[in-house]
């Protein structure tokens, strides 16, 4: 019996229940839509994360105050000083060093144009660490940060709102009251777990100092070491020195935290994996649901069609003639499931991602081991009715009322 | 070729069901010629439907040696007895037996696409074996748009498509007025002449048997009639 007359009569059997086939494919269109839902969202957002990790740069410690650690920027009077900074910067295994000096939210205007973000003092190593390259102008350089000059690089959001139809390159802002020149034009970084990252004014970090905070502090210091490997050591080598600098007692708390920026966030990409593992494996779980569901029906079908197994036996069926045509019917709903799942899947994240503003990412992986599994499915599920359809007994299936 | 169709030797066949075990066949043995046109009578629980069934290789004796075109039938498994069945015998039924979801035409192509013939030459087949039973133009009517007789015919069609030696016929017009009774035994008759059919017709009516050349009656499980029909009753021509 060729495949083709197989398809046709498996087809023209699903076709004559209409209502009965949609609703035993119901369970693998929810199934196989949910998996990739779940899927895409895990795997979204954990590339994400490592999306975000390479942007902030490789290798990275961030020095911050113990006071104003936590969600909310520059809360507290920070302890960390421009000294400390540079005393990190003469550590070994050190490459390089940005102390961060930020305000609140400040008002920034240019012509009639106002925005309103938080404004970065830095030093030129900053663009080093997180590797972003400017594409107007340039970054300040050290003798900016030196004399105090009000100049200002800007990132992309910025840039949108202020200048929406100039050239930014030259012209002067407005920082709370204060003019700055747009020295830079930074390169897009897009959005990385929810926070703009090029909503960003970066000035001298001396200038931010002197002229906007009225405070010697130092936010944060970024610290790059030469090495992976370098990491651990040299957060050891920074609690000592800070120890030292601040004169903490071996019994008192630091005033201060040295976080791995790179630990934490691979922490929260394994956890997100394990969450996606386990949103994956509940949808599975539904697909498998799915599956019993099919065979459920496909027992009906062969109770109910055990007149018609009968007179195909008698006109020359043979077992596996029977076994082919019921496992093709399983099949065929599973395929056909899977592919409305994988069409509703598919929408289905594309508007999560839109509404939700959820990260999503469909790959075409992801839609091959989902409709690979739902045909596993149906052959796993389909073949104990085909079974039992192939081994009916001709004369007693005949006999069937 | 021999002019034997089918031997029988001894055949015996019993059911061992929920109580007593039922002696359906005791040892039968029977010869069925090809080109004969042979009726098998007997009251219910005579065994006929268990020798229909053994005829058709749907079953197979417990002891008993039993031919068929010259091939050895206790030795075949149940994939080999359905290759005999789907290529050497067409069965006719007393409720038709047509699949109620697919068209006359695909009812009588259904022997072929088990037989291996490609999709192309079937269709063809087909309207020839309807047109053969004077159906030509009901290809695409499904079984319940058909009347009885109509049905039965699309059922002869669909028996013979694979041009078997036998047409196996169980109480083929049971559930069919005189009149169509007639129509349907004068087609076999017709078919039995011209294409040198062997046909077997089970039956309970005198009226359908004696349009057979040879009558055999079965009473528990024993032949123990047989009648040679001189003048077989020969009905009106149809299609």
């Amino acid at each position: 019996m060729d495949l083709i007359s197989s398809l046709k009569m498996a087809g023209q059997s699903l076709l004559s229940n209409k209502l009965r086939s949609f609703l035993t494919m119901l369970g693998v269109i929810i199934g196989v839509g949910a998996v990739i839902i779940m899927v895409a969202l895990g795997q979204g957002t954990s590339s994400g994360i490592t999306s975000r990790l390479s942007s902030m740069g490789a290798n990275l410690l961030t020095v911050s105050s113990a006071m104003s650690a936590g969600p909310i920027r520059g809360a507290g009077s920070s302890t960390l000083t421009m000294g400390d900074a540079e005393a990190i910067a003469e550590l070994p295994l050190v490459k390089y060093v940005a102390p961060e000096a930020s305000t609140n939210s400040a008002t920034i205007s240019a012509g009639s144009a106002t925005w309103s973000t938080t404004i970065d003092g830095t030093v030129p190593e900053l663009q080093t660490i997180k590797n972003w390259p400017t594409i107007q102008g340039s970054f300040f350089s050290d003798s900016d940060v030196n004399s105090l000059k009000r100049v200002a690089v800007l990132g992309q959001t910025v840039v949108t709102n202020l200048f929406p139809k100039s050239n930014p390159l030259g012209q002067t802002i407005r920082i709370n009251g204060l003019s700055f020149t747009v020295v830079g034009v930074l390169e897009e970084k897009g959005d990385s777990a929810g926070s703009d990252q090029d909503d960003v004014i970066y000035v001298p970090i001396t200038t931010a100092q002197q002229r906007l905070l009225g405070s010697q502090t130092v936010r944060s210091i970024n610290v790059q070491a030469e090495s992976t490997e370098a990491l651990t050591p040299l957060k050891e080598y920074i609690s000592t020195l800070l120890r030292q600098r601040h004169r903490i007692s071996d019994s008192a708390d630091e005033d201060f935290q040295v976080r791995d920026m790179t630990e934490i966030l691979s922490t929260i990409e394994d956890t997100t994996k394990m969450l996606s593992f386990l949103l994956g494996g509940i949808a599975a779980v539904s697909l498998l649901v799915g599956g019993i569901g099919i065979m459920n029906i496909m027992l009906v079908s062969v109770t109910e069609r055990t007149r018609e197994i009968g007179i195909r036996m008698a006109i020359g069926a043979t077992t596996r003639a029977i076994l082919t045509q019921f496992l093709i019917e399983a099949l065929l709903l599973c395929f056909i499931g899977g592919l409305i799942g994988v069409a509703l899947g598919c929408g289905g994240a594309q508007l999560l991602s839109v509404w939700a503003d959820l990260k999503m990412q469909v790959s075409p992986w992801l839609i091959a081991a989902s409709m690979g599994f739902a045909i596993m499915i149906g052959l796993f599920f389909g073949y104990y009715p085909a079974r039992q359809a192939a081994n009916s007994d001709p004369i007693e299936a005949l006999r069937f009322e | 070729m021999t002019k034997i169709l089918i031997k029988l030797q001894d055949i015996t066949k019993t059911y061992y069901g929920a109580g007593e075990p039922v002696h359906a066949l005791r040892g039968i043995s029977l010869d069925v010629m090809r080109g004969e046109m042979l009726a098998i009578m007997g009251p219910s629980g005579s065994g006929k439907s268990t020798l229909m069934n053994l005829l058709g290789c749907l079953d197979k004796p417990d002891t008993g040696r039993y031919f068929f075109a010259s091939q050895n039938v206790m030795k075949l498994d149940r994939d080999q007895l359905a290759r005999l069945r789907n290529l050497l015998i067409g069965f006719v039924f007393q409720n038709f037996n047509l699949l109620g979801r697919s068209t006359a035409l695909e009812n009588v192509c259904l022997p072929l696409v088990y037989a291996g013939v490609p999709a192309r030459h079937r269709d063809q087949r087909g309207r020839d074996m309807l047109r053969m039973v004077g159906l030509a133009g009901r290809e695409h009517h499904l079984p319940r748009q058909l009347s009885g007789g109509q049905q039965q015919r699309v059922a002869i069609a669909r028996a013979l498509v694979n041009r078997p030696g036998l047409l196996l016929a169980d109480e083929p017009t049971g559930a069919l007025d005189t009149r169509t009774s007639e129509e349907i035994m004068g087609l076999l008759q017709r078919l039995h002449r011209e294409q040198g059919l062997s046909v077997v017709i089970v039956t309970h009516e005198p009226d359908i048997a004696y349009h057979c050349q040879r009558i055999i009656r079965l009473s528990d499980g024993l032949l123990v009639k047989e009648e040679l029909v001189s003048q077989p009753r020969q009905s009106i021509q149809v299609g």
